[in-house]
C-alpha cells in the first residue's frame, strides 16, 4: 500500500526545531528570541512566521561567521545578547540553539554565566534562558516543548539545579497571596485557540496560566508607534507561579516525556498534571471541560452546555454530507491526533494519518482516537508530502484536511483541502482559524461540511441552489 | 529616532546632512535583527528557477523547508524546481557522516525524476562535520550520466553575495558542452531575470520583436540543455548585477563574451535596456525593430499611467530590498508615478552603488545598508512615508505604522517587469496607497494629528 520508501525526504511535513522554539518565546511577555546560528536562520523563521501570523516578528540571530564556526560562537551570542538588549530593552531573551551550534558543541551555559560575570554589579537586564534544539534530532514540535520547557525551568524551577538554565535575575516575582491558578500547556495551536482556551477557563472562575500565550503578540492591533516587542505573552511571573497552581492540563499527549514541562511540575513540586487530547470534536472537548470542572470545583457554565447543544445539532443537520466519506489529516503529531478523533465522531474516516515527526507514540495514541472508524487509517510518521500522495492515491479519499503545505496534495488529487494547523500561508485569517473547544470543533464542522458539499455541487451537472 | 547601534552609524547615511562613505559588505552585528538572510539563502534564490534540474539540498530539514516553493518563478514547461528535496540529516549523520545518506539520495531521486542535471546544496551542519561532498557527486555522475554539481552554500561562509557567487561558479560548470545547435548571431543571455510572476516572457518577448536571440535565461524558466550552449551567445544582458556580475565575468574571461548592466523596471532602464543591446549589434534592423517597439510600447504606456499618477503625485516611498541595483530603477520609476523617494536602502548593496544613490536622491533622502526593522520603522515614521516597498519580512512593518506596501521581492506573484510590468506596478502602488482603510490606522491617526511626533519612538 505503501510507496517505495525514500532516503531523502520530498516536500517536508515539518519544520525545524528553533521555529518551534521561537514561536513559543514570542508567548512570553516582554521576550525576544535570539537564534544562536548563522544569519540565515533567524531570517528564514521570521519569514515563514511573518507569512502565517502577519505580524512583524523580530528574532535576534548570533550571526556566525567562518571564524565563529572554528573557533567558537561565545563572543558573538555576548554581543548579540548586548545588542539585542540595548536595542529591544526585553524583560528576557529565549536562545535556541541551531543545528550548526550544537554539532560544534557550543557550551551555551558557560557562555551565559560569563555573560552575567561580565555584568557583575550592573542592575536590571533581562531574564536570559535557553532551549536545546539541534534541528538533526526532532521536529519545530520538539523545539516548541523544548522552549516551554525551558521558561517553565528557568523561572518555576528550582534555581539552576542541573546547569541547563541560568536562572536570571528578574523582577518579576509572583504574588504571596495569589489565588490558586490552572496551568495550560496548549501546544502550538492558533491565536484565536489561544484566546478560546482562556476565555473558557476563566467562565470557570479559574485564572489561567496558559503558555505560551502569543495570541496578542503574534495576532495584536494596528498600532499607534512601532512597538519593539509587542504587548501580550505570558507574565513571567506567572511561569513563578506554575509551580503551586492548583494543577496542569497539557495537550501534547505524544510529545516525549523529557520535553513535557506539565509532568516535570507533577514531579519536582507535586501539581497534578493531566495530559489531554487537543480539545477537538465533543469527546475530547467534554474531557477538558469535565477536567476544569474537576479542578475548579465549579460545575462547566451554562453558556457551553448550550454552545454544545448547538454542537449536536449541527452534527445532526450535517451529518449525512460527512458520514461514510474518507479524509487525509495530516501535520503536528497531537493537532493529527486530534482531528482523528473529531472526524471519527462525525462518521467520517481517517484513511490517512501523517506527520514528518518520527514519533514512536503516534500509532498508539491515533488507534485510541478513533475508535468509530470502519477502517484502520495508515498511520505514517516521519514521512514527507510526497509519501502521504503515493500513499493517498489509491486511497479514495473525499477530502483533504490540514496546512497550507498541502496544497500540492490536494491539486494533485483533484481533492478539497480544509485549511487548518500551521502554516496557512495561501489564505487569510490563517493564524486566527479556531480549532479547539465546542465553538472551534462547530466552524471546523461547518468548513468540512462545506468543502465536501461544495465539491459535489461543482461536479453535479446542473448544479443546486438548495441543500 | 532610535538610538542606531555603534558598529551600524556608518551605514545609515542622511543625503545633504551626512558626509561620509557609507559603509557595506560586512556581516550583520551579532542582535541586529538583520533582514538579510545567508550564504545558502543565496545560492538557492540564483539557481531557484532551473526547472529541470533537481536541487537536492544537504542538511537538516529547516533549509529546505523553509525554501520549498517559495519564489515566485514560473516554469513553461518541466516543474520539478518547486519541489523541495533534502537528505534531512538527523543526529546519526551528523555524528558518522552523511556521505552514505547523500548518495543514496541523490541516486533514488535522479532515478525516479531523471532530471537534466543536480545540484547539491551544502548547508552549515555540511561544512562543519566535513562530508566530502565533491567525491559524492562526482560519483554520481559518473553512475549516472547527468551533471551532478555541489553548491557551496554553507550558510556561515560569509554573506549572501557569497552564496550568488557560489550559485554562478555551479552553472558555469554547465556552460560549454553544446556546441551543436545553430545559435543566431544576434544572441545574447539574460542573466539575473528569475521569472518571477512570468516576466522572462514579457522581456523575451521584446528581444523576440527586436530580432534577437535569447539563447538561455539565467536562471528565469531555466534550462539545462540552453545553459549548455550559453557559451556561444554574442552577448550577456545583467539585469541583477549583484547576483550574476560573477559569472558574466567569469564568462568573459572564458568564452570572450562582452557584458552590459541593465534593469528592466520603470519606463527609462527598460529602454535603456533594449537600446542598449541593439547599440551593441549595431544593425540597421535591430535598431529600427527597437525604436518601433519602445515608441509603441511607451506610448501606450504613458496614458494609461495617467490615472494613476494623478493619485499619487506627492506621496512619499521608503524602498528597501534585497539588491541595490533595483533600488536606483525603483527611484525612477516612482518619479514617473509624481512619488518622491526618502528613504532607500539594500541588504548587499556596494560603496559605488550607494554613491549613485546619493546621486539620484534628494536632501534629506535616508541612504541606508543592511538595516533592521528598528530602524526601517523609526526611518518611515520620521520622513513620513505613503508606501514601503520590499519583500514579505518588510510587510507587516508597513502595515503595522499604516503605510501601503508594494511586494517586489522573489515571492511575489505580480509580474513588475517591462512596459506591462511597469503598469501593473502603478497599479499596486496605487490601489495600495489610495485604499481607504488607512483612515483607521492608529499610527496614521497619530500622524495627522501631531506630524512633528510621528517619527518618535
Amino acid at each position: 500500500m505503501k510507496g517505495k520508501e525514500f532516503v531523502s525526504t520530498r516536500n517536508p511535513c515539518k519544520l525545524c526545531a528553533p521555529l518551534g522554539a521561537s514561536i513559543a518565546f514570542r508567548g512570553i511577555e516582554g521576550c525576544i528570541p535570539l537564534v544562536h546560528g548563522s544569519q540565515g536562520c533567524s531570517t528564514y523563521i521570521r519569514r515563514y512566521g511573518i507569512s502565517h501570523f502577519r505580524e512583524p516578528i523580530d528574532i535576534a540571530s548570533s550571526n556566525f561567521t567562518e571564524s565563529s564556526a572554528i573557533f567558537g560562537g561565545g563572543e558573538n551570542l555576548k554581543n548579540a545578547i548586548a545588542n539585542v538588549s540595548k536595542q529591544y530593552e526585553p524583560k528576557a531573551i529565549g536562545i535556541a540553539s541551531t543545528c550548526l551550534s550544537e554539532t560544534m558543541g557550543e557550551n551555551i551555559p558557560m557562555y551565559l554565566s560569563q555573560y552575567e560575570a561580565s555584568r557583575k554589579g550592573e542592575s536590571g537586564g533581562p531574564a536570559i534562558f535557553y532551549a536545546s534544539t539541534p534541528s538533526y534530532s526532532g521536529t519545530h514540535m520538539d523545539g516548541f516543548h523544548q522552549a516551554v520547557f525551558a521558561a517553565v525551568k528557568a523561572f518555576a524551577g528550582k534555581p539552576d539545579e542541573n546547569g541547563e538554565n541560568v536562572q536570571a535575575a528578574c523582577d518579576d516575582q509572583p504574588p504571596a497571596d495569589a489565588r490558586k491558578k490552572i496551568n495550560i500547556l496548549s501546544g502550538f495551536v492558533s491565536t484565536e485557540d489561544l484566546r478560546e482556551i482562556r476565555d473558557i477557563v476563566e467562565s470557570f472562575g479559574a485564572d489561567c496560566i496558559l503558555v505560551p500565550d502569543y495570541s496578542e503578540s503574534l495576532d495584536g492591533s494596528s498600532w499607534e508607534t512601532y512597538q519593539k516587542l509587542p504587548e501580550g505573552g505570558t507574565k513571567i511571573a506567572d511561569i513563578r507561579n506554575m509551580n503551586r497552581a492548583a494543577g496542569t492540563i497539557s495537550f501534547d499527549v505524544s510529545a516525549r516525556e523529557d520535553r513535557r514541562a506539565g509532568l516535570w511540575l507533577e514531579k519536582e513540586f507535586g501539581v497534578p498534571c493531566a495530559p489531554l487530547y487537543l480539545p477537538v470534536g465533543i469527546e475530547q472537548t467534554d474531557k477538558f471541560f469535565d477536567e476544569l470542572s474537576r479542578i475548579s470545583g465549579n460545575p462547566v457554565p451554562e453558556k457551553w452546555t448550550k454552545t454544545r447543544g448547538r454542537l449536536i445539532d449541527a452534527y445532526i443537520d450535517g451529518h449525512k454530507y460527512c458520514s461514510g466519506k474518507r479524509a487525509i489529516v495530516y501535520g503536528e503529531e497531537d493537532f493529527v491526533l486530534a482531528l482523528s478523533a473529531f472526524l471519527d465522531e462525525i462518521g467520517i474516516t481517517p484513511v490517512v494519518a501523517a506527520t514528518g515527526a518520527k514519533n514512536p507514540q503516534f500509532a498508539h495514541c491515533l488507534a485510541a482516537a478513533s475508535p468509530n472508524s470502519r477502517e484502520a487509517p495508515v498511520v505514517a510518521d516521519d514521512s514527507d508530502f510526497e509519501t502521504v500522495l503515493s500513499i493517498a492515491q489509491d486511497m479514495k479519499a473525499d477530502l483533504i484536511i490540514g496546512n497550507s503545505k498541502g496544497y500540492h496534495l490536494a491539486r494533485n488529487l483533484k481533492l478539497p483541502l480544509v485549511r487548518a494547523g500551521f502554516p496557512v500561508h495561501d489564505r487569510m485569517g490563517g493564524q486566527r482559524i479556531l480549532h479547539l473547544g465546542y465553538r472551534g470543533t462547530l466552524s471546523l464542522f461547518d468548513s468540512v461540511c462545506n468543502a465536501l458539499m461544495q465539491a459535489k455541487q461543482e461536479s453535479a451537472e446542473s448544479g443546486w441552489t438548495y441543500i | 529616532m532610535i538610538g542606531i547601534l555603534e558598529e551600524r552609524k556608518l551605514q545609515v547615511f542622511e543625503n545633504g546632512k551626512d558626509s561620509y562613505g557609507i559603509e557595506c559588505g560586512k556581516s550583520s552585528a551579532a542582535g541586529s535583527v538583520s533582514q538579510r538572510a545567508c550564504v545558502f539563502c543565496g545560492s538557492r534564490v540564483v539557481l531557484y528557477p532551473i526547472a529541470d534540474a533537481l536541487h537536492l539540498i544537504h542538511g537538516p530539514i529547516g533549509c529546505a523547508a523553509y525554501t520549498w516553493d517559495i519564489r515566485g518563478s514560473m516554469s513553461s514547461g518541466p516543474e520539478l524546481h518547486r519541489m523541495s528535496f533534502s537528505t534531512d540529516l538527523q543526529e546519526r549523520e551528523v555524528v558518522y557522516g552523511g556521505e552514505k545518506k547523500l548518495y543514496a539520495a541523490l541516486t533514488e531521486l535522479i532515478a525516479e525524476y531523471r532530471p537534466k542535471a543536480a545540484f547539491v546544496y551544502s548547508t552549515c551542519i555540511v561544512g562543519l562535520i566535513g562530508d566530502d561532498v565533491e567525491s559524492v557527486c562526482r560519483r554520481v555522475e559518473r553512475e549516472t550520466g547527468i551533471r551532478v554539481l555541489p553548491v557551496h552554500s554553507e550558510g556561515f561562509k560569509g554573506t549572501k553575495k557569497d552564496g550568488y557567487k557560489a550559485a554562478c561558479d555551479a552553472v558555469f560548470k554547465l556552460m560549454g558542452t553544446d556546441d551543436e545547435t545553430p545559435v543566431s548571431p544576434f544572441s545574447i543571455n539574460i542573466l539575473g531575470e528569475f521569472n518571477l510572476a512570468g516576466e522572462t516572457w514579457i522581456i523575451k518577448d521584446y528581444y523576440r520583436r527586436m530580432g534577437i536571440e535569447v539563447v538561455s535565461c539565467i536562471t528565469g524558466d531555466g534550462r539545462v540543455d540552453e545553459i549548455a550552449r550559453a557559451h556561444r551567445a554574442k552577448l550577456n544582458v545583467v539585469q541583477c548585477s549583484g547576483s550574476m556580475t560573477s559569472l558574466a565575468k567569469t564568462m568573459k574571461d572564458e568564452y570572450g563574451i562582452p557584458f552590459i548592466r541593465v534593469s528592466y523596471f520603470g519606463i527609462e532602464d527598460m529602454t535603456k535596456a533594449l537600446y542598449d543591446v541593439a547599440a551593441r549589434f549595431d544593425d540597421e534592423l535591430i535598431t529600427r525593430n527597437t525604436i518601433d517597439l519602445v515608441s509603441d510600447e511607451v506610448g501606450r504606456l504613458l496614458p494609461r499611467l495617467e490615472k494613476y499618477r494623478a493619485n499619487l503625485i506627492g506621496k512619499k516611498a521608503a524602498i528597501y530590498v534585497g539588491g541595490s541595483f533595483k533600488s536606483f530603477s525603483l527611484v525612477k520609476a516612482l518619479r514617473h508615478l509624481g512619488m518622491e523617494t526618502v528613504v532607500v536602502g539594500s541588504q548587499t548593496g556596494s560603496a559605488e552603488d550607494y554613491e549613485y544613490l546619493k546621486e539620484i536622491t534628494k536632501e534629506g533622502t535616508i541612504i541606508c545598508d543592511d538595516t533592521n526593522p528598528l530602524e526601517l520603522s523609526s526611518f518611515i515614521l520620521n520622513k513620513g512615508a505613503d508606501l514601503l516597498i520590499g519583500g514579505v519580512k518588510e510587510r507587516p512593518i508597513a502595515y503595522k505604522m499604516g503605510i501601503a506596501f508594494c511586494d517586489h521581492n522573489h515571492e511575489r506573484k505580480e509580474a513588475l517587469a517591462g512596459y506591462e510590468g511597469m503598469i501593473n506596478f502603478a497599479r499596486e502602488v496605487h490601489d495600495s496607497v489610495t485604499s481607504p482603510v488607512w483612515k483607521f490606522s492608529p499610527a496614521r491617526i497619530r500622524a495627522r494629528i501631531s506630524p512633528d511626533q510621528g517619527g518618535a519612538i
